[in-house]
């Protein structure tokens, strides 16, 4: 039944053996055939997104694009080719264009061209965007990204971090003081947590920078940055205080409901009335009997949330006018920067994976059973 | 039947599910009214007509009801049309000499509330061959005070812009005209003299036939149920609209992907191995797949239609996380005596997987699909934030992103964002609390803690 209400993520494939030459050569083994596994994964999924991205011609008018301007440019600024008229100098630029476009493949079939634009994906060679820019000034969708990309982290990994330890102690807390007013104000609550994190985000903005004026609106840092250390870590705070309380709001009721639920349901289990026969003190029965136990699965809730919450991420940080990822894609959209969308697009690909396969790995750490190597979770 | 009415005696053990239900009803019966009253090409017509259908609201105006808040009573818009005569508005015709006609219409109008209008127009539509009618204007206070306010020559539509009047401003001391004309004289700070103002508009017409209408509007600072936006749209088309949509969008994505899953998952454990396998795998890429970023993608490149967009949704929940949940419900199942002896007996794996399978998921299934219908509505309100809205039709999504869009939140008008706001609440709410009563009901173990 625990199964049912938290579904398990991965379908772990073990080795079967009987006896594995040592714990930690299992769990390198192991990794190293998830790895291999979401690699692939990743590769199907990115060669999806491209399929779709492409439905109307995009990713090849962006090539086409870029093809004509560097040959337009670097014709007119040759001054070996100065003294040749407009005309001359157009059937040059289209001669060029059609040479670079085979060289390139473009005239080969989509089968083809998508393979090729595969690798250049994996690859994060991601083409020159047509509007935006970094702040450092390049074209580059590859840096514009790497350059939004700290941000994210910071705002992800601040929200989720606070998000799985304040439910899990609360969850703790509850589950040892299940039926008071607390709990069952938490139980009333835990609807709230339809609503996503971006509109907790207006409201609190409403209210604490509209109405009441306690802190800013948006952004991530304020200008002009302080120059010393110290009021520059505080501004950064100021500015995470409202997103990761939007954040906190929307994913807190539910998480602790879920856990909270499955501590309950796990301390009636049969061994731990055995404990608490012995004689165990509450913290310890706790940590052995119900926390260990039950980890894996709270580790693969938290999967699922998080891969659930990347997307809410993309509109917290444009509500929030954080520069992040999201809201480089929010830009993108308004000026139908192509490149930049599937850019980001990819970036994300990579990003759940990356989620994915993290959480695995601490998965197989906590999980007896994939390190013992007596065959994965029944998935 | 008997289980469908022991359903609702469970359900009524939970005073939050009764409320949602009793919440998805009303937004179920909204909806329909809505549909009814205002039908599809009224509602758009009405949202994107243009100015002959919002020209006479004021702009971001906030709802009337919040004057029982207000210290201050806000004024509402006043029209005053001469094609309407005898509702506060008085027509003369004075013939001067055989082609000259002297035309007056007197609109009188009381006004009592405490803050000064936001604007005052005058629409003039003249009839004539060449010469347009000259007209000029007279404001009289409630005191009795005639104040000048301008000439013009009517084309054959005029607007005459109290505030643009620059001579008129002048006349005014610096004073714009919507406070001057409104101002008690005898107070130092500008206050509202109330009573009945007139407005006489004195028409020499040239020509024999010549004619002309006028109307006068003096724009509020509250309007109607809802407000108005920065174009001054009244906002209750679009909040009233959003209510079918938002449900039909959360419903129909809920109910195709939840059933849709569960069938794959059926499929996938009923004929194992490939098959499973091949499932399990797509569901795994599939999570792989960047969900937002691609239905922008959709949205920017193929269609901003929020049935294409429906399409997409639907496409990539099909293979969700909840088929390993369905799954692991199945295995236990697929184990059972009752499969075996259906097995037995010659059951079409078909119909072993519609009769006998799939109905014991449904406790299973239908608390995941109500609670499920919240996460689509939102959906759809985020792609609206995120300047992916539907193009044509009115959403209350689309509501928050032109109201953050204009900075409703740093100007203060507030309910522009928390009346959709709010709504979209109540839908999520009511479907969250209903799907969460059912989740303990159908999952007794759930009910014990």
């Amino acid at each position: 039944m625990a199964e049912a209400t938290l579904p398990q993520i991965s379908g772990v494939e073990t080795p079967q053996k009987k006896k594995g030459p040592g714990s930690w050569a299992k769990l390198a083994r192991y990794t190293g055939i998830k790895l291999i596994t979401l690699f692939i994964a990743v590769v199907i999924g990115i060669y999806l997104t491209i399929l779709i991205a492409n439905m109307g011609g995009y990713v090849d008018e962006i090539l086409k694009g870029q093809i004509r301007e560097s040959i337009s440019i670097s014709v007119s600024m040759d001054p070996s080719l100065k003294f040749l008229s407009i005309e001359e100098r157009n059937t040059m630029i289209n001669a060029r264009v059609v040479l670079e476009e085979k060289r390139l493949g473009l005239d080969q079939p989509f089968l083809l061209r998508s393979v090729r634009f595969l690798t250049r994906a994996i690859t994060l060679n991601l083409g020159r965007a047509q509007h935006l820019a970094s702040d450092s000034g390049s074209k580059l969708v590859k840096n514009i990204i790497l350059e939004r990309l700290p941000p994210t982290l910071l705002l992800m990994a601040t929200s989720n971090l606070l998000l799985f330890f304040l439910s899990l102690f609360f969850a703790l807390y509850l589950s040892r003081n299940y039926g008071t007013f607390l709990d069952k104000a938490v139980i009333a609550m835990s609807p709230f947590s339809s609503a996503p994190a971006w509109f907790y985000g207006i409201f609190l903005l409403l209210l604490f920078a509209s109405v009441l004026g306690w802190l800013p609106f948006g952004g991530m840092v304020a200008a002009p940055p302080p120059e010393a250390l110290g009021a520059r870590l505080l501004s950064y705070g100021r500015h995470l205080i409202l997103p990761v309380t939007a954040w906190l709001i929307s994913g807190i009721f539910s998480g602790v409901y879920g856990w909270r639920t499955f501590f309950l349901i796990f301390s009636m289990e049969d061994y731990v009335e055995l404990a608490r026969a012995k004689g165990l003190s509450s913290r310890e029965i706790e940590r052995r009997y119900v926390l260990r136990p039950t980890m894996p699965n709270i580790i693969t809730s938290f999967a699922l949330m998080m891969i659930s919450l990347w997307q809410g991420a993309t509109i917290l940080e444009t509500v929030f006018n954080w520069p992040g990822l999201g809201r480089m894609l929010f830009r993108a959209i308004g000026l139908y920067d192509s490149p930049v969308i599937i850019g980001s697009a990819i970036i994300y690909a990579y990003l759940l994976a990356a989620t994915v396969f993290l959480l695995d790995f601490i998965y197989a750490l906590v999980d007896p059973r994939v390190r013992v190597g007596s065959g994965g979770p029944k998935s | 039947m008997k289980s469908l009415r022991r359903m609702f005696k469970d359900i009524a053990q939970y005073p939050s599910a009764i409320a949602g239900v009793v919440l998805i009803l009303a937004l179920v019966a909204l909806a329909i009214y809505t549909v009814i009253a205002i039908p599809y090409n009224e509602a758009i017509r009405l949202w994107r007509g243009g100015e002959e259908v919002w020209g006479d609201y004021p702009r971001l105006a906030p709802p009337a009801w919040t004057n029982i808040f207000n210290k201050e009573k806000q004024p509402s818009t006043i029209v005053r049309n001469s094609s309407d005569l005898g509702s506060g508005v008085t027509k003369e015709v004075k013939p001067i000499d055989e082609t000259m006609t002297d035309v007056i219409f007197t609109y009188s109008f009381d006004y009592d509330a405490d803050v000064f209008p936001q604007e005052m127009i005058v629409f003039i539509t003249a009839k004539f061959e060449e010469k347009g009618p000259f007209v000029s204007m007279f404001w009289i206070t409630p005191d009795g005070r005639e104040i000048r306010l301008g000439e013009v020559t009517a084309k054959a539509s005029e607007t005459y812009r109290f505030n643009q009047d620059d001579r008129l401003l002048r006349r005014l001391k610096g004073v714009v005209p919507e406070v001057a004309l409104f101002a008690d004289p005898e107070k130092e700070t500008p206050t509202v003299l109330k009573g009945t103002y007139q407005l006489r508009i004195d028409a020499i017409t040239f020509e024999e036939d010549s004619d002309l209408e006028a109307k006068f509007v003096s724009y509020g600072t509250v309007h109607g149920l809802a407000g108005t936006d920065h174009r001054r749209r009244d906002l209750t088309v679009a909040l009233l609209w959003g209510t079918p949509i938002a449900l039909s969008f959360g419903l129909v994505a809920a109910l195709v992907t939840t059933v849709t899953t569960m069938i794959i998952a059926a499929i996938g454990v009923w004929f194992g191995g490939v098959v499973d396998d091949l499932i399990q795998r797509i569901t795994e890429i599939n999570m792989l797949l960047p969900f937002l970023p691609i239905l922008i993608m959709v949205g920017t490149f193929q269609s901003r239609s929020i049935w294409v967009l429906l399409l997409w949704v639907i496409l990539l929940s099909i293979f969700g996380a909840a088929i390993k949940g369905y799954r692991a419900t199945f295995m236990q199942i697929k184990e059972a005596p009752y499969i075996e002896a259906a097995r037995s007996y010659g059951a079409s794996n078909w119909r072993i997987i519609v009769s006998y399978l799939i109905p014991r998921i449904i406790p299973v299934l239908i608390p995941g699909l109500v609670s499920g219908v919240p996460a689509y509505v939102f959906l759809e309100a985020s792609l609206a934030v995120l300047g992916l809205g539907d193009p044509v039709l009115p959403t209350w999504g689309k509501l928050i992103n032109d109201a953050y869009g204009n900075g409703a939140l740093y100007n203060g008008q507030y309910y522009w964002i928390l009346e959709p706001a709010l709504l979209l609440m109540v839908a999520g709410l009511a479907f969250a609390m209903v799907g969460f009563a059912l989740d303990r009901i159908f999952n007794p173990r759930l009910r014990e803690v």
